[in-house]
């Protein structure tokens, strides 16, 4: 047992580590500053619900009518009238230009068809090129517009005497009612700041011994692969801890995330992830022999997980091909422990399907990484 | 057991990068206790030939015994007991003196490992410097941090692959003087060289060229066997002899030397013959002399660039 794991040479390998992590002052800064910085920076950016969007009005008429829709309309919060006009040219420039993201058109003849009892027509276009913008603003449409001109006309009594007999749908937004988006960015935030962070960091382990010729002098004392392994890996377990515990305090702490579930659970499961992402990152450094290669295998293992792993696009919207290729992504599991522990309340039962996956990439990547290290400079 | 193990035997090895061979058929012995030299021009295959004998690559042919363990069934175990400081500073350039020594005494599983590394540090005056960082050391302690390193787990077996590139003369005595002093306590040292000096150091030199080993022995068993003839011309005139020498019959070296003309040839009785007639025609003196090491080495290296291999 000696000779395939001592406790003497692993402590020896973690010294050394945790010195040049010290002396790397910049790098050390960044492993702590660049997280919080994202996490603030992407966290009060990304909205996948904008809202106060810029609107043209192409109104010829202006009646308490046409007032009454645009102060509706202007009520959800989905609209921002910033040009009033009366040529559609124009507000087709404007929306051509993406100046605006809406042209509402209110026909002249739209009050004179209000008060004749006859169906009034209302245009509105949407620069439906992004579909995330229009979606929101346009749902919410149809009722709104009707209740106004409803107010405007005094008959709201009579409207609500005959929606009664009409088919009652109840909708519970659950988990997230106010739909706030940075209850569900905040949560993903941490899982792509860790493996970006973690994965980075790990990727270069043995390649820049390698690059350094330090590796020869390694490989040649009476050192084994699992230990390594662990003396590159643990180190970086710590930094990942320390990640964990800013993101966690700014995540409540700025973004008031609810922390529903047992905070002991949200930590098993990032350190699960975490044990997984430095793994990863150490097997890629067994797979490339310089430095500059580790990069881009970070990248090229980086973008797709971060578009299909249900961070920036809702998973289930895949197809099914696609779903299936998220899988082989520890971020995608991640996601949907930490989404279910700490905006549902989830317990340990509910995630243990996504908690057994990363366990499992846990030891593939053990295993490849084990079976692709390289003893010799052959 | 009157006749100990060598320390390193092996027999037949062979190792390819690809379609180059770049270490044919070696074979090698160094007897326990022996500093062993190991010359041969650049890419002739000394570096190879000393990883595949402490374990760092695989030979893709040939067997061996290094300490009496296997060559390729006990690397982990010849490790252990050998110490191999490699062409290029491999330390961490980041970490002190004392923090690499601490590093490799955990490794090597040495306690107290503080003990050991200022022992090590006190052997070979380094205690004064040990709080630097190796990044900022001049060759020389480089040098002297690489071997403190590789000594201080006390090995049978010290493999050097050029040691001592790029260090100054001083610096180059002080280190042969140590590696002397630890052969005489019984350590076998195999060292690669360029500089002829330092062949001269040791007990005994191998010669490799394009992988295959084509001399070995004792400094004057090489250069008896290499059956050279020298002879020196003095005078002013050696600049037009060097010229009339050249391609002369016989003469396969010329080499100025100061105010002297070195004139080597294998064939004995031609190079006599056209040193004479050249020697009396610039008016130089000519006197035979004893054939130098770099000579022979130099007769070597001609030789492969006849490309016999």
């Amino acid at each position: 047992m000696r000779h395939f794991f001592s406790l003497r040479r692993l402590y020896a390998l973690l010294v050394k580590e945790a010195i040049q992590m010290r002396r790397d002052r910049i790098t050390f800064a960044m492993m702590l500053g660049v997280p919080l910085m994202q996490l603030v920076l992407f966290g009060f950016a990304i909205n996948s619900d904008p809202k106060e969007l810029p609107a043209a009005l192409v109104a010829p008429t202006q009646d308490r009518y046409t007032r009454a829709i645009v102060t509706a309309l202007e009520l959800t919060g989905y609209y921002r009238f910033n040009y009033v006009t009366a040529s559609a040219q124009e507000a087709e420039n404007l929306i051509a230009q993406g100046v605006v993201s809406f042209v509402v058109t209110i026909p002249s003849d739209f009050g004179r068809r209000v008060e004749r009892g006859e169906r009034p027509q209302l245009l509105i276009e949407a620069d439906a090129t992004d579909p995330a913008v229009a979606s929101g603003a346009i749902s919410t449409l149809g009722t709104v517009a009707a209740n106004a001109l409803l107010h405007e006309r005094g008959a709201e009594a009579e409207a609500a005497e005959r929606a009664r007999s009409q088919l009652e749908v109840v909708v519970h937004r659950r988990y997230n009612p106010e739909g706030i988006t940075q209850y569900n960015i905040v949560p993903g935030l941490l899982g792509v700041i860790l493996q970006m962070t973690m994965v980075m960091m790990t990727s270069m382990a043995l390649t820049r011994e390698t690059e350094r010729g330090t590796m020869e002098n390694l490989l040649a004392m009476p050192v084994t692969p699992l230990e390594i392994m662990l003396g590159k890996v643990l180190p970086y377990l710590v930094v990942g801890a320390v990640q964990v515990a800013v993101v966690l305090t700014a995540a409540k702490l700025l973004f008031n995330v609810p922390f529903v579930g047992t905070l002991s659970l949200i930590l098993l499961g990032v350190f699960v992830f975490v044990l997984s992402l430095v793994l990863l990152g150490y097997t890629i450094s067994t797979l490339s022999r310089t430095q500059m290669q580790a990069m881009q295998l970070t990248f090229f293992f980086f973008l797709p997980s971060l578009l299909l792993s249900g961070f920036m696009f809702p998973y289930r919207g895949m197809p099914g091909w696609a779903q299936v290729l998220g899988e082989f992504f520890p971020l995608t599991h991640f996601l949907r422990m930490i989404r279910g522990v700490m905006l549902k309340g989830a317990n340990f039962e509910t995630v243990q399907a996504p908690l057994a996956a990363l366990l499992l990439f846990v030891l593939a990547y053990a295993a490849l990484a084990l079976l692709r290290f390289r003893r010799t400079l052959d | 057991m009157n006749v100990p193990e060598p320390a390193i035997d092996v027999q037949g090895l062979v190792k390819r990068f690809g379609k180059k061979t770049v270490v044919n058929q070696v074979s090698l012995t160094v007897e326990q206790g022996e500093i062993s030299g190991f010359l041969g021009p650049n890419g002739s295959g000394k570096t190879t030939t000393i990883r595949l004998v402490c374990g760092l690559l695989t030979p893709d042919a040939g067997t061996g015994r290094v300490l009496g363990y296997d060559l390729l069934r006990d690397a982990a175990r010849i490790k252990r007991e050998v110490g191999y400081m490699t062409q290029r500073f491999s330390f961490y350039e980041d970490l002190s003196i004392a923090e690499n020594l601490s590093f490799v005494a955990g490794l090597y599983q040495l306690f107290p490992a503080q003990e050991h590394v200022q022992n090590t540090l006190s052997d070979l005056g380094l205690t004064v410097r040990q709080h630097q960082l190796a990044g900022n050391l001049s060759g020389g302690w480089k040098q002297r941090l690489a071997l403190a390193a590789c000594i201080m787990h006390k090995p049978k077996l010290l493999l050097l692959d050029e040691p001592t590139a790029g260090v100054d003369p001083k610096a180059r005595r002080e280190f042969w003087d140590e590696i002397h002093a630890l052969a005489e306590k019984g350590l076998t040292v195999l060292v690669s060289t360029h500089y002829m000096d330092e062949a001269e150091r040791c007990h005994r030199i191998n010669y490799i060229s394009q992988g295959s080993l084509i001399a070995s022995g004792t400094v004057s068993e090489v250069v008896k066997n290499a059956k050279l003839r020298t002879f020196i011309l003095t005078g002013t005139g050696i600049a037009k002899a060097a010229e009339m020498l050249a391609g002369a019959p016989g003469v396969d070296q010329i080499a100025p030397f100061g105010l002297t003309l070195h004139v080597v040839g294998q064939d004995a009785k031609l190079l006599e013959k056209s040193v004479a007639q050249v020697a009396k025609e610039t008016k130089t003196t000519m006197s035979e002399a004893e054939t130098s090491l770099e000579d022979v080495f130099i007769q070597l290296m001609t030789g492969d660039e006849g490309g016999v291999s």
